[in-house]
C-alpha cells in the first residue's frame, strides 16, 4: 500500500468512465433481450404481405385472397356499382368512414385508392362471420339495390363499399387493408405505400 | 437439545434475533380491528397462488395448440387437477378482494400518510404487479374471452401516438395474438412477475417494521424517550431496537397476540373461499367467465367482451371517454392518483375518526364510485350506462381533487393522546 494522498480528480475520473462504459454495456446487453420480443422470422414470414394481381378481373368480379389468416376480397366494381354508392348513404350507419375501419387514404365515398377496386377484409365486424357477395341479387336485402355483401349468420348487411347498414348487428364497416398498387395490375396488401 | 441448535444457528445467522425483532418482541398496536386482517390474508393468498401455480405448470401445456385442451386435461383427467385449478383460479379474485379492502384500509386510516409514504407506494406497486400478473395469467386458459379480453387490452397500448402500433407488435410478438404472445405471457406469469410480486411483499414489510403499524385511532405509539412514566409502559419486553429511541405505549408484541387473532381471522376467510371453491367456482360468471369455456377462435368475437370484475371499475372509466388515448391515458391516471395518495392529502390528522364529516362524506362517495364503476364496468355500454360511467368517473377523480384542497385546513376533531379502544 502506498501512503500517496488520494488523487481526487483521478478517482472521480475513473469512476466517472467506469460507470459510463458500464451503463453503455448494460445498454447493449439490453438489445437482445428486448428485440427478441419482436416478431420471429417465422411470424413475420406468415404476416407479410400478400400480391394481388387483378389484371384478368372482370367487372363485378370478386376475387378472394388470404392474408395473416383471413380472407381478403378484391372486388372490381362496375359503374352502376359506383353510381348507387352515392344514393343509400341515408340508410348507413357510418357513410362517411369515421371509424378507424380503414387506412386514411381509403376513407372516401369508395373505401378505396382506385374507385373502381374495393379492397377488404371479408369478416363481418359482428362475430367474425364471412358474409357473402350478392353480386346482382342483393335487392332482396334491400331494395333496389343490386349489390352487397350479406351475413348469413346474424343478417348483417354491407354496401359495395363494405359500408354497414343501419339497424343490423355489425357495429361497424368491413375493414379495408393497408395495401397499395405497385403496378396498375398488381396490389399489396399488408403494406401502406408511398402515399402513407 | 432444541436449545443446542438454536444456539448453534443463532452463531451463523440472526434467526432469534430476528424472530425477536419482527415477531415475539415487535411492538402493535393493542387496538387494531378486523380490517388489519387483510394483510395477512392477503399473503395467505399468495402463498396458495404460488402453491397451486406451481402444482398447474406440471400439466398446463403453454402452447396455442395445446393450452385450452391442457386445462380440459387437468379439470377432468389430473387426479384432484379441478381443485388445485379453482384454488388458483378463486385465489385471483381472492387477492384483489382482500387487496381492495386492505387499500381500503389504509385510506380510512390514514396510512398512506408520513411517515408511511413509501410503504404505501411499495403496496401500489404490488397492486400493479398484481394486476399484470392477473392479466397475463387470464391468457393462459387460452378460452374465447382470454383471447378477447387480451386483444383488447393489448390494444389500449396502440392508442400511444408514434409508438403505440410497434409497441402492440412488440408486446404480442406477432401481428394477432397468438402463441407467441401466450408463450411470454406464461414466462411472465410462472416467474417473472411471482418473483417482482414476492421481493416488494418483501420490501412492503421491511417498510412496514421501519416505521411501525398505523392504528385505527391514527395516533403514534411511539413517544419521546423518558416521556412516559414506567407504570405506563406495557408489561410486556419489547426488542431494545425499538425501545432504545423511543418510549412505547399501548402496545402488545404481534406472537402471540396478533398472531393468534389473525389466525381467526384466516379461520373465516378459509370459510368463503372454500365455499367458493367447492360450491360456486365460476361464481355465476365473474370469477370464472362462460366465454372461457370455449377455445380462443381469432376469427369470432364473443358477443360482449367484459374483463374479470377486479379490473371493471378501470375499464368503466375508459369506455367512459369517447376518445381512445384520452380514455387510456384517465385509466392509468386512475392507478397514478392513488399512488400520489401520500401527497395529495395535506391533514395531519390519519384517522377518519378525527377528521371532519366532509372527508368522510367524500371518501364515501369515492367507495361508492369505484363499485358502480365496477358494476358498469361488466355492462354493455349503452347510452344511459355510458352517462352513469361518466357521473361516476368523474366522482372518482373528485375525490382526490377534492381532498387535496380541504386537507390543508380541514376542520378536525382533537386527537386523544392514547389509544381509544
Amino acid at each position: 500500500m502506498s501512503n500517496a494522498p488520494v488523487d481526487k480528480g483521478r478517482r472521480r475520473f475513473l469512476t466517472v468512465a467506469t460507470t459510463v462504459v458500464g451503463g453503455a454495456g448494460a445498454v447493449g446487453v439490453a438489445v437482445p433481450f428486448i428485440a427478441s420480443w419482436n416478431p420471429s422470422a417465422k411470424a413475420k414470414n406468415a404476416g407479410a404481405p400478400v400480391e394481388v394481381n387483378i389484371g384478368k378481373a372482370e367487372p363485378g368480379q370478386l376475387i378472394r385472397v388470404e392474408w395473416r389468416g383471413q380472407p381478403v376480397w378484391v372486388v372490381r366494381r362496375t359503374p352502376e356499382m359506383l353510381e348507387g354508392l352515392a344514393a343509400i348513404e341515408d340508410d348507413l350507419r357510418d357513410p362517411n368512414s369515421e371509424q378507424p375501419q380503414q387506412p386514411s387514404y381509403a376513407q372516401n365515398r369508395y373505401r378505396s385508392i382506385k374507385e373502381e377496386y374495393l379492397v377488404t377484409v371479408g369478416i363481418c365486424t359482428h362475430l367474425g362471420c364471412s358474409p357473402q357477395y350478392l353480386q346482382d341479387s342483393f335487392g332482396e336485402q334491400v331494395e333496389g339495390i343490386p349489390s352487397g355483401f350479406f351475413c348469413p349468420c346474424h343478417g348483417s348487411k354491407f354496401d359495395i363499399a363494405g359500408r354497414v347498414f343501419s339497424g343490423v348487428p355489425a357495429p361497424y364497416n368491413l375493414v379495408v387493408p393497408p395495401h397499395y398498387y405497385i403496378d396498375d395490375t398488381t396490389i399489396l396488401i399488408g403494406e401502406d405505400g408511398e402515399q402513407a | 437439545m432444541f436449545k443446542n441448535f438454536v444456539a448453534w444457528m443463532d452463531e451463523r445467522i440472526p434467526m432469534t434475533k430476528t424472530w425477536n425483532i419482527h415477531l415475539a418482541q415487535y411492538p402493535a398496536p393493542k387496538n387494531f380491528n378486523m380490517w388489519y386482517l387483510f394483510g395477512v390474508l392477503a399473503m395467505l393468498v399468495l402463498v396458495n397462488q404460488i402453491i397451486t401455480g406451481i402444482w398447474l405448470t406440471m400439466n398446463y401445456v403453454p402452447s396455442a395448440e395445446g393450452a385450452f385442451a391442457s386445462v380440459e386435461f387437468i379439470m377432468r383427467d389430473v387426479e384432484f387437477g379441478w381443485l388445485l385449478r379453482y384454488m388458483h383460479s378463486t385465489g385471483a379474485s381472492a387477492f384483489f378482494v382482500v387487496v381492495y379492502l386492505h387499500m381500503f384500509r389504509g385510506m380510512m386510516y390514514g396510512s398512506y400518510q408520513k411517515p408511511r409514504e413509501l410503504l404505501w407506494i411499495f403496496g401500489m406497486l404490488i397492486f400493479l404487479v398484481l394486476m399484470a400478473e392477473a392479466f397475463m395469467g387470464y391468457l393462459l386458459p387460452w378460452g374465447q374471452m382470454s383471447y378477447w379480453g387480451a386483444q383488447v387490452i393489448i390494444s389500449l397500448f396502440g392508442a400511444i401516438p408514434i409508438i403505440g402500433d410497434d409497441l402492440t407488435l412488440w408486446i404480442r410478438g406477432d401481428y394477432v395474438i397468438s402463441g407467441a404472445t401466450l408463450n411470454r405471457f406464461f414466462a411472465l406469469h410462472v416467474i417473472a412477475l411471482p418473483l417482482v410480486l414476492v421481493i416488494l411483499v418483501f420490501l412492503h414489510i421491511v417498510a412496514l417494521h421501519e416505521v411501525g403499524s398505523n392504528n385505527p385511532d391514527g395516533i403514534d405509539i411511539k413517544k419521546p424517550k423518558g416521556s412516559v412514566p414506567d407504570s405506563e409502559k406495557p408489561k410486556f419486553e419489547f426488542h431494545e431496537r425499538f425501545t432504545k429511541k423511543k418510549d412505547i405505549v399501548d402496545a402488545i408484541p404481534f406472537y402471540p397476540y396478533y398472531v393468534v387473532k389473525d389466525l381467526v381471522g384466516i379461520g373465516i376467510f378459509l370459510f368463503f373461499f372454500c365455499w367458493v371453491i367447492f360450491f360456486n367456482p365460476a361464481m355465476g360468471g365473474f370469477f370464472l367467465e362462460p366465454p372461457n369455456f370455449e377455445a380462443a377462435n381469432p376469427l369470432k368475437t364473443p358477443e360482449h367482451i367484459a374483463p374479470v370484475w377486479y379490473f371493471t371499475p378501470f375499464y368503466a372509466i375508459l369506455r367512459a371517454v369517447p376518445d381512445k388515448l384520452f380514455g387510456v391515458i384517465l385509466m392509468f391516471g386512475a392507478i397514478v392518483f392513488l399512488f400520489l395518495l401520500p401527497w395529495l392529502d395535506r391533514g395531519r390528522v390519519r384517522s377518519i375518526r378525527y377528521r371532519s364529516n366532509f372527508h368522510k362524506i367524500n371518501l364515501t362517495v369515492f367507495v361508492i364510485s369505484f363499485i358502480v364503476l365496477g358494476y358498469l364496468g361488466v355492462k354493455p355500454a349503452t347510452e344511459v350506462y355510458t352517462f352513469f360511467a361518466r357521473v361516476f368517473t368523474f366522482l372518482y377523480f373528485a375525490f382526490f381533487g377534492l381532498l387535496w384542497f380541504y386537507s390543508k385546513n380541514e376542520n378536525t376533531k382533537p386527537l386523544p393522546e392514547r389509544l381509544t379502544k
